[in-house]
Protein backbone atom coordinates (compact mmCIF):
# COMPACT_ATOMS: atom_id res chain seq x y z
CA UNK A 1 0.00 0.00 0.00
CA UNK A 2 2.69 2.55 0.99
CA UNK A 3 4.81 1.68 -1.43
CA UNK A 4 2.16 1.87 -4.55
CA UNK A 5 1.47 5.53 -3.40
CA UNK A 6 5.14 5.93 -2.99
CA UNK A 7 5.44 5.03 -6.46
CA UNK A 8 2.49 7.07 -7.52
CA UNK A 9 3.98 10.01 -6.39
CA UNK A 10 7.23 9.10 -7.41
CA UNK A 11 5.55 9.14 -10.85
CA UNK A 12 3.33 12.51 -10.19
CA UNK A 13 6.87 13.90 -9.60
CA UNK A 14 8.30 12.47 -12.33
CA UNK A 15 5.66 13.53 -14.82
CA UNK A 16 5.16 16.81 -13.86
CA UNK A 17 9.29 17.58 -14.28
CA UNK A 18 8.95 16.03 -17.47
CA UNK A 19 5.21 16.45 -18.64
CA UNK A 20 5.87 19.87 -18.70
CA UNK A 21 7.42 21.29 -21.75
CA UNK A 22 9.01 24.09 -20.42
CA UNK A 23 11.05 22.03 -17.87
CA UNK A 24 11.80 19.35 -20.30
CA UNK A 25 13.48 22.22 -21.97
CA UNK A 26 15.34 23.02 -19.39
CA UNK A 27 16.89 20.01 -18.78
CA UNK A 28 17.70 19.30 -22.23
CA UNK A 29 19.39 22.65 -21.90
CA UNK A 30 21.61 21.88 -18.61
CA UNK A 31 22.04 18.00 -19.64
CA UNK A 32 25.22 18.54 -21.88
CA UNK A 33 26.85 20.79 -19.97
CA UNK A 34 26.15 18.52 -16.86
CA UNK A 35 27.25 15.62 -18.78
CA UNK A 36 30.38 16.59 -19.44
CA UNK A 37 30.91 18.09 -15.82
CA UNK A 38 30.43 14.48 -14.51
CA UNK A 39 32.47 12.50 -16.98
CA UNK A 40 35.30 14.74 -16.60
CA UNK A 41 35.35 15.66 -13.38
CA UNK A 42 32.96 13.82 -10.72
CA UNK A 43 34.21 10.75 -11.97
CA UNK A 44 37.67 10.66 -12.19
CA UNK A 45 37.25 11.90 -8.12
CA UNK A 46 35.86 8.17 -7.57
CA UNK A 47 37.90 6.40 -9.59
CA UNK A 48 40.98 8.30 -7.82
CA UNK A 49 39.85 7.24 -4.26
CA UNK A 50 39.79 4.00 -5.53
CA UNK A 51 43.50 3.99 -7.24
CA UNK A 52 44.86 5.16 -4.01
CA UNK A 53 43.94 1.99 -1.87
CA UNK A 54 45.83 -0.08 -4.53
CA UNK A 55 49.15 -0.72 -5.68
CA UNK A 56 47.99 -0.06 -9.37
CA UNK A 57 50.76 1.67 -12.27
CA UNK A 58 49.77 4.10 -14.68
CA UNK A 59 49.85 1.36 -17.27
CA UNK A 60 48.04 -1.50 -14.87
CA UNK A 61 45.17 -1.27 -12.05
CA UNK A 62 46.42 -3.40 -9.11
CA UNK A 63 45.40 -5.11 -6.14
CA UNK A 64 43.60 -3.23 -2.95
CA UNK A 65 46.31 -2.51 -0.57
CA UNK A 66 44.80 -0.42 2.02
CA UNK A 67 45.94 2.23 3.94
CA UNK A 68 49.57 1.18 2.53
CA UNK A 69 50.00 3.96 0.01
CA UNK A 70 48.67 6.89 2.57
CA UNK A 71 51.32 5.33 5.04
CA UNK A 72 53.67 5.94 2.90
CA UNK A 73 52.91 9.04 1.54
CA UNK A 74 53.21 10.50 5.40
CA UNK A 75 56.46 8.94 6.01
CA UNK A 76 57.96 10.42 2.76
CA UNK A 77 59.95 13.79 3.61
CA UNK A 78 59.34 14.85 -0.08
CA UNK A 79 55.58 14.95 1.00
CA UNK A 80 55.71 16.53 4.20
CA UNK A 81 57.95 19.14 2.26
CA UNK A 82 55.49 19.77 -0.20
CA UNK A 83 53.28 20.00 2.49
CA UNK A 84 54.63 22.45 4.99
CA UNK A 85 55.76 24.78 1.81
CA UNK A 86 52.18 24.55 0.63
CA UNK A 87 50.55 25.35 4.10
CA UNK A 88 53.59 28.44 4.54
CA UNK A 89 52.18 29.88 0.96
CA UNK A 90 48.85 29.57 1.34
CA UNK A 91 48.43 31.91 4.68
CA UNK A 92 51.18 34.11 3.89
CA UNK A 93 50.45 35.19 0.14
CA UNK A 94 46.44 35.06 1.20
CA UNK A 95 46.82 37.36 3.85
CA UNK A 96 49.68 39.68 2.35
CA UNK A 97 47.09 39.59 -0.58
CA UNK A 98 43.98 40.54 1.40
CA UNK A 99 45.72 43.55 3.53
CA UNK A 100 47.20 45.08 0.15
CA UNK A 101 44.29 44.22 -1.80
CA UNK A 102 41.53 45.83 0.51
CA UNK A 103 43.60 48.88 1.10
CA UNK A 104 43.58 50.01 -2.84
CA UNK A 105 40.09 48.54 -3.07
CA UNK A 106 39.78 51.43 -0.20
CA UNK A 107 42.04 54.21 -1.56
CA UNK A 108 40.31 53.59 -5.58
CA UNK A 109 36.92 53.77 -4.27
CA UNK A 110 35.75 56.96 -5.68
CA UNK A 111 35.49 59.13 -8.62
CA UNK A 112 39.20 60.16 -9.65
CA UNK A 113 41.08 61.09 -12.70
CA UNK A 114 42.97 58.54 -14.45
CA UNK A 115 40.60 55.62 -13.07
CA UNK A 116 40.20 53.56 -16.15
CA UNK A 117 43.89 53.36 -16.45
CA UNK A 118 44.12 52.00 -13.23
CA UNK A 119 41.67 49.51 -14.07
CA UNK A 120 43.61 48.43 -17.04
CA UNK A 121 47.00 48.30 -14.75
CA UNK A 122 45.02 46.25 -12.29
CA UNK A 123 44.34 43.75 -14.85
CA UNK A 124 47.42 43.36 -16.74
CA UNK A 125 48.89 41.04 -14.33
CA UNK A 126 45.78 39.28 -13.63
CA UNK A 127 45.73 38.32 -17.48
CA UNK A 128 48.97 36.79 -17.55
CA UNK A 129 49.63 32.72 -17.71
CA UNK A 130 51.02 32.13 -14.35
CA UNK A 131 53.77 30.06 -16.18
CA UNK A 132 54.30 33.00 -18.08
CA UNK A 133 54.86 35.67 -14.65
CA UNK A 134 57.03 32.85 -13.58
CA UNK A 135 59.01 32.55 -16.19
CA UNK A 136 59.51 36.78 -16.66
CA UNK A 137 60.30 36.64 -12.74
CA UNK A 138 62.91 33.59 -13.20
CA UNK A 139 64.54 35.59 -15.54
CA UNK A 140 64.50 39.14 -13.05
CA UNK A 141 65.48 36.54 -10.13
CA UNK A 142 68.21 34.86 -11.80
CA UNK A 143 71.82 35.02 -11.01
CA UNK A 144 73.47 36.44 -14.16
CA UNK A 145 71.53 39.01 -15.68
CA UNK A 146 68.56 39.10 -12.81
CA UNK A 147 67.91 42.47 -11.70
CA UNK A 148 66.44 41.90 -8.32
CA UNK A 149 69.37 39.45 -7.60
CA UNK A 150 71.79 42.62 -8.43
CA UNK A 151 69.54 44.45 -5.89
CA UNK A 152 69.23 42.46 -3.09
CA UNK A 153 73.36 41.66 -3.68
CA UNK A 154 74.13 45.49 -3.46
CA UNK A 155 72.03 46.43 -0.57
CA UNK A 156 73.40 42.97 1.07
CA UNK A 157 70.72 41.05 1.58
CA UNK A 158 71.15 38.04 0.42
CA UNK A 159 74.62 36.28 -0.13
CA UNK A 160 73.12 33.22 -2.24
CA UNK A 161 71.70 33.19 -5.81
CA UNK A 162 68.10 33.15 -5.06
CA UNK A 163 67.12 30.38 -7.32
CA UNK A 164 69.44 28.39 -5.64
CA UNK A 165 68.31 28.51 -2.42
CA UNK A 166 64.25 26.53 -1.17
CA UNK A 167 63.87 29.38 1.73
CA UNK A 168 64.44 32.17 -0.90
CA UNK A 169 62.61 30.54 -3.73
CA UNK A 170 59.17 30.09 -1.66
CA UNK A 171 59.64 33.69 -0.93
CA UNK A 172 60.06 35.00 -4.19
CA UNK A 173 56.78 32.68 -5.06
CA UNK A 174 55.10 34.31 -2.27
CA UNK A 175 55.94 37.65 -3.89
CA UNK A 176 54.94 36.88 -7.27
CA UNK A 177 51.67 35.39 -6.39
CA UNK A 178 51.52 38.64 -3.88
CA UNK A 179 52.00 40.69 -7.43
CA UNK A 180 50.10 38.57 -9.81
CA UNK A 181 46.42 38.26 -7.74
CA UNK A 182 46.54 41.03 -5.20
CA UNK A 183 44.99 43.25 -7.68
CA UNK A 184 42.28 40.76 -8.09
CA UNK A 185 41.64 40.23 -4.74
CA UNK A 186 41.64 44.49 -5.20
CA UNK A 187 39.07 43.94 -7.94
CA UNK A 188 36.41 41.69 -6.03
CA UNK A 189 36.52 43.96 -2.52
CA UNK A 190 36.25 46.87 -4.53
CA UNK A 191 33.04 45.00 -6.35
CA UNK A 192 31.78 44.10 -2.42
CA UNK A 193 32.44 48.04 -1.34
CA UNK A 194 30.79 49.72 -3.95
CA UNK A 195 27.38 48.01 -2.93
CA UNK A 196 27.70 49.71 0.60
CA UNK A 197 25.06 52.75 -0.05
CA UNK A 198 27.13 56.31 0.66
CA UNK A 199 24.26 57.30 2.85
CA UNK A 200 25.10 54.89 5.80
CA UNK A 201 28.69 56.67 6.04
CA UNK A 202 26.80 60.36 6.00
CA UNK A 203 25.00 58.70 8.99
CA UNK A 204 27.84 57.72 10.74
CA UNK A 205 29.61 60.66 10.37
CA UNK A 206 26.70 62.70 11.54
CA UNK A 207 26.40 60.57 14.28
CA UNK A 208 30.45 61.84 15.36
CA UNK A 209 31.62 58.48 13.87
CA UNK A 210 35.52 58.92 13.47
CA UNK A 211 37.19 56.91 10.53
CA UNK A 212 38.34 53.96 12.28
CA UNK A 213 34.88 53.35 14.09
CA UNK A 214 33.13 53.78 10.20
CA UNK A 215 36.03 51.18 9.23
CA UNK A 216 35.43 48.70 11.69
CA UNK A 217 31.77 49.08 12.54
CA UNK A 218 30.34 49.52 8.79
CA UNK A 219 32.61 48.79 6.34
CA UNK A 220 34.09 45.40 7.66
CA UNK A 221 30.83 44.42 8.67
CA UNK A 222 29.03 45.10 5.50
CA UNK A 223 31.82 43.94 3.72
CA UNK A 224 32.22 40.51 5.46
CA UNK A 225 30.67 38.50 2.08
CA UNK A 226 32.81 39.47 -0.24
CA UNK A 227 35.56 39.29 1.89
CA UNK A 228 34.63 35.66 2.62
CA UNK A 229 34.04 35.26 -0.91
CA UNK A 230 37.57 36.57 -1.89
CA UNK A 231 39.44 34.65 0.50
CA UNK A 232 38.05 31.37 0.12
CA UNK A 233 38.77 31.94 -3.42
CA UNK A 234 42.38 32.67 -3.02
CA UNK A 235 43.19 30.05 -0.52
CA UNK A 236 41.55 27.31 -2.80
CA UNK A 237 43.46 28.75 -5.37
CA UNK A 238 46.51 29.29 -3.31
CA UNK A 239 46.35 25.81 -1.65
CA UNK A 240 46.65 23.87 -5.22
CA UNK A 241 49.81 26.02 -6.58
CA UNK A 242 51.57 24.03 -8.72
CA UNK A 243 52.73 26.29 -12.52
CA UNK A 244 54.02 28.89 -10.59
CA UNK A 245 56.15 26.39 -8.09
CA UNK A 246 57.23 24.36 -11.30
CA UNK A 247 57.89 27.17 -13.64
CA UNK A 248 59.51 29.55 -10.98
CA UNK A 249 62.23 27.30 -9.33
CA UNK A 250 62.34 25.19 -12.42
CA UNK A 251 61.12 22.14 -10.44
CA UNK A 252 62.70 22.59 -7.52
CA UNK A 253 60.09 23.57 -5.04
CA UNK A 254 57.54 21.23 -3.87
CA UNK A 255 54.14 21.65 -3.19
CA UNK A 256 51.02 18.95 -2.38
CA UNK A 257 50.74 19.86 -6.24
CA UNK A 258 54.12 19.33 -7.62
CA UNK A 259 54.38 15.88 -5.17
CA UNK A 260 51.13 14.41 -7.63
CA UNK A 261 52.54 15.55 -10.63
CA UNK A 262 55.45 13.92 -9.87
CA UNK A 263 54.10 10.70 -8.87
CA UNK A 264 51.98 10.69 -11.75
CA UNK A 265 54.19 11.57 -14.31
CA UNK A 266 57.62 11.73 -13.85
CA UNK A 267 58.78 8.84 -11.20
CA UNK A 268 56.21 5.76 -11.84
CA UNK A 269 57.26 4.00 -8.67
CA UNK A 270 55.46 6.83 -6.25
CA UNK A 271 52.33 6.63 -8.48
CA UNK A 272 50.47 4.86 -5.23
CA UNK A 273 51.62 7.60 -2.96
CA UNK A 274 50.74 10.21 -5.74
CA UNK A 275 47.57 8.84 -5.67
CA UNK A 276 47.01 9.23 -2.09
CA UNK A 277 48.19 12.81 -2.27
CA UNK A 278 45.85 13.90 -4.72
CA UNK A 279 42.89 12.34 -2.31
CA UNK A 280 44.37 14.23 0.80
CA UNK A 281 44.27 17.38 -1.41
CA UNK A 282 40.99 16.95 -2.13
CA UNK A 283 39.44 15.98 0.97
CA UNK A 284 41.55 18.75 2.87
CA UNK A 285 40.13 21.17 0.09
CA UNK A 286 36.64 20.34 1.01
CA UNK A 287 37.31 20.84 4.69
CA UNK A 288 38.80 24.38 4.25
CA UNK A 289 35.59 25.37 2.29
CA UNK A 290 33.33 23.61 4.91
CA UNK A 291 35.53 25.84 7.51
CA UNK A 292 34.54 29.07 5.40
CA UNK A 293 31.10 28.14 5.31
CA UNK A 294 30.42 26.52 8.16
CA UNK A 295 32.33 28.27 11.00
CA UNK A 296 32.96 31.55 9.43
CA UNK A 297 29.29 31.81 8.15
CA UNK A 298 29.86 32.55 4.12
CA UNK A 299 26.73 32.67 2.54
CA UNK A 300 26.33 30.24 -0.02
CA UNK A 301 22.68 30.57 -1.72
CA UNK A 302 22.95 31.12 -4.95
CA UNK A 303 19.05 32.02 -5.31
CA UNK A 304 18.91 35.42 -5.13
CA UNK B 1 43.87 86.65 9.31
CA UNK B 2 42.77 83.75 11.58
CA UNK B 3 40.29 82.74 9.09
CA UNK B 4 42.27 82.76 6.54
CA UNK B 5 45.28 80.79 7.84
CA UNK B 6 42.45 78.31 8.66
CA UNK B 7 41.42 78.03 5.46
CA UNK B 8 44.53 77.78 3.76
CA UNK B 9 45.81 75.47 5.97
CA UNK B 10 42.35 73.04 5.40
CA UNK B 11 42.76 73.51 1.86
CA UNK B 12 46.57 72.46 1.93
CA UNK B 13 46.08 69.44 3.77
CA UNK B 14 43.27 68.78 1.32
CA UNK B 15 45.70 68.95 -1.67
CA UNK B 16 48.26 67.15 0.29
CA UNK B 17 46.20 64.29 0.54
CA UNK B 18 45.29 64.36 -3.00
CA UNK B 19 49.06 64.17 -3.57
CA UNK B 20 49.51 61.35 -1.19
CA UNK B 21 46.94 59.62 -3.31
CA UNK B 22 48.29 59.85 -6.59
CA UNK B 23 51.65 59.11 -5.16
CA UNK B 24 49.75 55.88 -4.28
CA UNK B 25 48.48 55.43 -7.30
CA UNK B 26 51.56 55.44 -9.23
CA UNK B 27 53.57 53.35 -7.57
CA UNK B 28 50.91 50.74 -7.45
CA UNK B 29 50.60 51.15 -11.14
CA UNK B 30 53.98 50.72 -11.42
CA UNK B 31 54.47 47.60 -9.46
CA UNK B 32 51.95 46.23 -11.63
CA UNK B 33 53.29 46.99 -14.90
CA UNK B 34 56.97 47.11 -14.32
CA UNK B 35 58.30 43.40 -14.79
CA UNK B 36 56.65 43.27 -17.68
CA UNK B 37 58.49 47.20 -19.09
CA UNK B 38 61.60 45.48 -17.49
CA UNK B 39 61.30 41.67 -19.49
CA UNK B 40 60.89 43.66 -22.73
CA UNK B 41 63.48 45.65 -22.19
CA UNK B 42 65.94 42.77 -21.48
CA UNK B 43 64.43 41.21 -24.32
CA UNK B 44 65.84 44.26 -26.75
CA UNK B 45 68.87 44.54 -25.85
CA UNK B 46 72.06 43.22 -26.86
CA UNK B 47 73.79 40.12 -25.58
CA UNK B 48 76.93 42.14 -23.85
CA UNK B 49 74.56 44.79 -22.48
CA UNK B 50 72.11 41.92 -20.72
CA UNK B 51 74.73 41.01 -19.04
CA UNK B 52 76.40 43.98 -18.08
CA UNK B 53 77.14 45.23 -14.77
CA UNK B 54 75.88 47.19 -13.17
CA UNK B 55 72.70 46.96 -15.33
CA UNK B 56 71.79 49.85 -17.82
CA UNK B 57 67.92 51.30 -17.24
CA UNK B 58 67.51 52.05 -20.44
CA UNK B 59 68.42 50.00 -23.45
CA UNK B 60 71.60 51.80 -25.07
CA UNK B 61 71.18 49.28 -29.14
CA UNK B 62 67.83 48.21 -29.10
CA UNK B 63 67.43 45.52 -31.11
CA UNK B 64 64.79 43.13 -32.58
CA UNK B 65 67.36 40.42 -33.09
CA UNK B 66 65.63 38.21 -30.04
CA UNK B 67 62.33 38.30 -31.54
CA UNK B 68 63.43 37.21 -34.98
CA UNK B 69 64.98 34.46 -33.33
CA UNK B 70 62.14 33.22 -31.23
CA UNK B 71 59.65 34.11 -34.31
CA UNK B 72 61.75 31.75 -36.72
CA UNK B 73 61.88 28.91 -34.14
CA UNK B 74 59.33 26.30 -35.29
CA UNK B 75 58.56 25.18 -32.09
CA UNK B 76 57.53 28.58 -30.98
CA UNK B 77 55.04 28.69 -33.82
CA UNK B 78 53.58 25.55 -33.30
CA UNK B 79 53.03 26.54 -29.81
CA UNK B 80 51.13 29.62 -30.45
CA UNK B 81 49.07 27.97 -33.11
CA UNK B 82 48.18 24.81 -30.56
CA UNK B 83 47.55 27.34 -27.99
CA UNK B 84 44.83 29.03 -30.60
CA UNK B 85 43.21 25.77 -31.67
CA UNK B 86 42.89 24.62 -28.10
CA UNK B 87 42.11 27.85 -26.58
CA UNK B 88 39.78 28.88 -29.29
CA UNK B 89 37.98 25.05 -29.39
CA UNK B 90 37.84 25.35 -25.68
CA UNK B 91 36.07 28.48 -26.20
CA UNK B 92 33.66 28.16 -28.99
CA UNK B 93 32.12 24.56 -26.89
CA UNK B 94 31.68 26.26 -23.35
CA UNK B 95 29.90 29.17 -24.96
CA UNK B 96 27.63 26.39 -27.04
CA UNK B 97 27.28 24.33 -23.84
CA UNK B 98 27.55 26.68 -21.34
CA UNK B 99 24.98 29.39 -22.89
CA UNK B 100 22.27 26.92 -22.92
CA UNK B 101 22.46 25.66 -19.11
CA UNK B 102 23.32 29.17 -18.25
CA UNK B 103 19.55 30.16 -19.81
CA UNK B 104 17.53 27.33 -17.79
CA UNK B 105 19.00 28.41 -14.50
CA UNK B 106 18.24 31.99 -14.89
CA UNK B 107 15.18 31.78 -16.54
CA UNK B 108 13.37 28.42 -16.53
CA UNK B 109 11.72 26.55 -13.02
CA UNK B 110 13.07 22.78 -12.76
CA UNK B 111 13.58 20.77 -9.56
CA UNK B 112 17.01 20.62 -9.26
CA UNK B 113 18.08 24.02 -9.99
CA UNK B 114 19.30 25.01 -6.69
CA UNK B 115 21.86 21.33 -7.03
CA UNK B 116 22.92 22.57 -10.51
CA UNK B 117 24.31 25.41 -9.39
CA UNK B 118 25.82 24.32 -6.40
CA UNK B 119 27.49 21.96 -8.54
CA UNK B 120 28.40 24.22 -10.67
CA UNK B 121 30.01 26.65 -8.39
CA UNK B 122 31.90 23.36 -6.14
CA UNK B 123 33.81 22.62 -9.54
CA UNK B 124 35.56 26.41 -9.46
CA UNK B 125 36.72 25.74 -6.55
CA UNK B 126 37.83 22.19 -6.97
CA UNK B 127 41.73 21.04 -7.25
CA UNK B 128 42.19 19.69 -10.50
CA UNK B 129 45.69 18.13 -9.76
CA UNK B 130 42.90 15.87 -7.81
CA UNK B 131 42.24 13.99 -11.04
CA UNK B 132 44.92 13.94 -13.48
CA UNK B 133 45.61 10.52 -12.94
CA UNK B 134 42.78 9.14 -12.97
CA UNK B 135 42.32 11.04 -16.16
CA UNK B 136 45.55 10.09 -17.81
CA UNK B 137 44.28 6.56 -17.50
CA UNK B 138 41.01 7.56 -18.98
CA UNK B 139 42.28 9.21 -21.89
CA UNK B 140 45.00 6.34 -22.73
CA UNK B 141 41.89 4.15 -22.80
CA UNK B 142 40.32 6.10 -25.19
CA UNK B 143 43.48 6.67 -27.53
CA UNK B 144 43.27 10.71 -26.84
CA UNK B 145 46.30 10.82 -25.04
CA UNK B 146 48.42 13.50 -25.82
CA UNK B 147 46.19 14.96 -29.08
CA UNK B 148 44.25 18.81 -28.14
CA UNK B 149 41.37 16.70 -27.29
CA UNK B 150 42.88 15.78 -24.24
CA UNK B 151 43.30 19.20 -23.69
CA UNK B 152 40.19 20.72 -24.47
CA UNK B 153 37.88 18.30 -22.85
CA UNK B 154 39.26 18.80 -19.25
CA UNK B 155 39.58 22.48 -19.78
CA UNK B 156 35.80 22.72 -21.25
CA UNK B 157 34.48 21.14 -17.98
CA UNK B 158 36.95 23.37 -15.71
CA UNK B 159 36.14 26.48 -17.68
CA UNK B 160 32.07 25.54 -17.69
CA UNK B 161 31.37 26.93 -14.01
CA UNK B 162 33.18 29.88 -15.04
CA UNK B 163 31.37 30.68 -17.99
CA UNK B 164 27.94 29.63 -16.78
CA UNK B 165 28.34 31.69 -13.87
CA UNK B 166 29.03 34.67 -16.00
CA UNK B 167 26.48 34.27 -18.13
CA UNK B 168 23.85 33.42 -16.31
CA UNK B 169 24.42 36.73 -14.37
CA UNK B 170 23.76 38.31 -17.68
CA UNK B 171 20.81 36.52 -18.73
CA UNK B 172 18.82 38.07 -15.63
CA UNK B 173 19.95 41.10 -16.50
CA UNK B 174 17.20 41.18 -19.34
CA UNK B 175 13.71 41.96 -18.53
CA UNK B 176 11.76 39.06 -17.92
CA UNK B 177 9.37 39.76 -20.54
CA UNK B 178 10.93 39.09 -23.73
CA UNK B 179 10.54 35.74 -23.96
CA UNK B 180 6.67 36.00 -22.80
CA UNK B 181 6.17 38.16 -25.96
CA UNK B 182 8.28 35.61 -28.02
CA UNK B 183 5.93 32.56 -26.45
CA UNK B 184 2.56 34.32 -26.60
CA UNK B 185 3.81 34.50 -30.49
CA UNK B 186 3.93 30.96 -30.32
CA UNK B 187 8.03 30.52 -29.93
CA UNK B 188 9.04 27.30 -27.69
CA UNK B 189 11.37 27.64 -25.00
CA UNK B 190 14.47 26.63 -27.53
CA UNK B 191 13.03 29.00 -30.04
CA UNK B 192 12.45 32.11 -27.68
CA UNK B 193 16.49 31.05 -25.81
CA UNK B 194 17.75 31.23 -29.36
CA UNK B 195 15.63 33.90 -31.47
CA UNK B 196 15.31 36.21 -28.68
CA UNK B 197 17.67 36.22 -25.35
CA UNK B 198 21.07 35.48 -27.23
CA UNK B 199 21.07 38.07 -29.50
CA UNK B 200 20.20 40.41 -26.94
CA UNK B 201 23.03 39.23 -24.31
CA UNK B 202 25.80 38.96 -27.20
CA UNK B 203 27.74 41.73 -25.17
CA UNK B 204 27.72 39.72 -21.89
CA UNK B 205 28.21 36.41 -24.20
CA UNK B 206 31.18 38.32 -25.87
CA UNK B 207 32.82 39.43 -22.46
CA UNK B 208 32.31 36.09 -21.45
CA UNK B 209 34.07 34.28 -24.51
CA UNK B 210 36.70 36.66 -23.71
CA UNK B 211 37.48 35.19 -20.16
CA UNK B 212 37.19 31.87 -21.07
CA UNK B 213 39.25 32.42 -23.71
CA UNK B 214 42.25 33.93 -21.34
CA UNK B 215 41.39 30.56 -18.71
CA UNK B 216 42.23 27.82 -21.67
CA UNK B 217 45.31 30.22 -22.65
CA UNK B 218 46.39 30.09 -19.59
CA UNK B 219 45.73 26.91 -18.46
CA UNK B 220 49.12 24.90 -18.00
CA UNK B 221 48.83 21.44 -15.64
CA UNK B 222 46.51 19.81 -17.94
CA UNK B 223 48.33 20.81 -21.20
CA UNK B 224 51.65 19.74 -19.32
CA UNK B 225 50.69 16.38 -18.18
CA UNK B 226 48.10 15.35 -21.19
CA UNK B 227 50.34 16.54 -24.06
CA UNK B 228 53.99 15.15 -24.11
CA UNK B 229 55.55 16.58 -27.35
CA UNK B 230 55.49 19.87 -29.60
CA UNK B 231 53.57 18.84 -32.13
CA UNK B 232 50.53 19.29 -30.12
CA UNK B 233 52.02 21.20 -26.40
CA UNK B 234 50.38 25.01 -26.32
CA UNK B 235 53.08 28.28 -25.33
CA UNK B 236 52.20 27.89 -21.65
CA UNK B 237 54.09 24.51 -21.27
CA UNK B 238 56.93 25.32 -24.26
CA UNK B 239 57.71 28.88 -23.01
CA UNK B 240 59.26 27.38 -19.89
CA UNK B 241 60.43 24.44 -21.43
CA UNK B 242 62.76 27.82 -23.44
CA UNK B 243 64.92 27.89 -20.43
CA UNK B 244 66.51 24.52 -21.15
CA UNK B 245 66.41 24.56 -24.77
CA UNK B 246 67.88 28.26 -25.15
CA UNK B 247 70.03 27.96 -21.55
CA UNK B 248 71.35 31.21 -21.14
CA UNK B 249 69.96 32.82 -23.94
CA UNK B 250 68.03 35.08 -21.39
CA UNK B 251 66.91 37.64 -23.99
CA UNK B 252 64.91 34.88 -26.24
CA UNK B 253 63.56 33.89 -23.31
CA UNK B 254 62.27 37.02 -22.24
CA UNK B 255 61.48 38.07 -25.68
CA UNK B 256 59.26 34.49 -25.83
CA UNK B 257 57.48 35.57 -22.74
CA UNK B 258 56.56 39.23 -24.24
CA UNK B 259 54.94 37.65 -27.17
CA UNK B 260 52.46 35.40 -25.45
CA UNK B 261 51.73 38.56 -23.26
CA UNK B 262 51.11 40.92 -26.03
CA UNK B 263 47.84 39.97 -27.38
CA UNK B 264 46.66 39.57 -23.36
CA UNK B 265 47.34 43.00 -22.69
CA UNK B 266 45.86 43.92 -25.82
CA UNK B 267 42.50 42.27 -25.01
CA UNK B 268 42.98 43.79 -21.48
CA UNK B 269 43.35 47.39 -22.57
CA UNK B 270 39.98 47.36 -25.08
CA UNK B 271 37.81 45.47 -23.14
CA UNK B 272 38.71 45.91 -19.29
CA UNK B 273 35.22 48.16 -18.76
CA UNK B 274 33.41 44.77 -19.70
CA UNK B 275 35.96 42.56 -18.22
CA UNK B 276 35.42 44.14 -14.94
CA UNK B 277 32.06 43.94 -14.54
CA UNK B 278 32.37 40.15 -15.98
CA UNK B 279 34.48 39.20 -12.60
CA UNK B 280 32.42 41.22 -10.58
CA UNK B 281 29.08 39.99 -11.99
CA UNK B 282 28.93 36.85 -9.63
CA UNK B 283 30.61 38.30 -7.15
CA UNK B 284 28.73 40.67 -5.66
CA UNK B 285 25.27 38.92 -5.93
CA UNK B 286 26.57 35.43 -4.99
Amino acid sequence: MTTASGEKKRRGWFKEEFGNPERRAAYYMILPALFIVLVVACYPVLYGIVLSFTDSTIIAFGSFVGLENYVEMFQNPDFLEGLSNTLIYTVVSVALEFVIGLAIALAINQAFRGRGLVRAAILVPWAFPTVISAAMWRLMFQNQVGIIQYVANALGLVSEPILSDRTLLLMAAIVVDTWKTTPFMALLLLAGLQVIPGDVYEAARVDGANVMQRFFRITLPLLKGAILVALLFRTLDAYRVYDLFWVLSNRELKSLSTFVYEGVRISQLQFGQGNAAAVFIFVTAFLIALFFIKVLGMRTSVEE
Amino acid sequence: MASATTKGGASGRSSLNAVLFYVFLVIFVLVSVLPLIWVFKMSIVTKTELFATPPTILPRNPTGAEYVQVFGDPRFQHALINSAIISGVTTVVCLFFGSTAAYAIARLKFRFRTSVMTLILALSFFPQVAIIAPLFIQYSKVGIINTYWAAIISDTAFALPLTVWLLVAFFKELPADLEEAARVDGATTIQAFRKVIVPLAAPGVFTTAILTFIFAWNEYLFANTFLFDESTQPVTVVIPNFATIYTVDYGAQAAAAVVVTVPLVILVLIFQRRIVSGLTAGAVKG
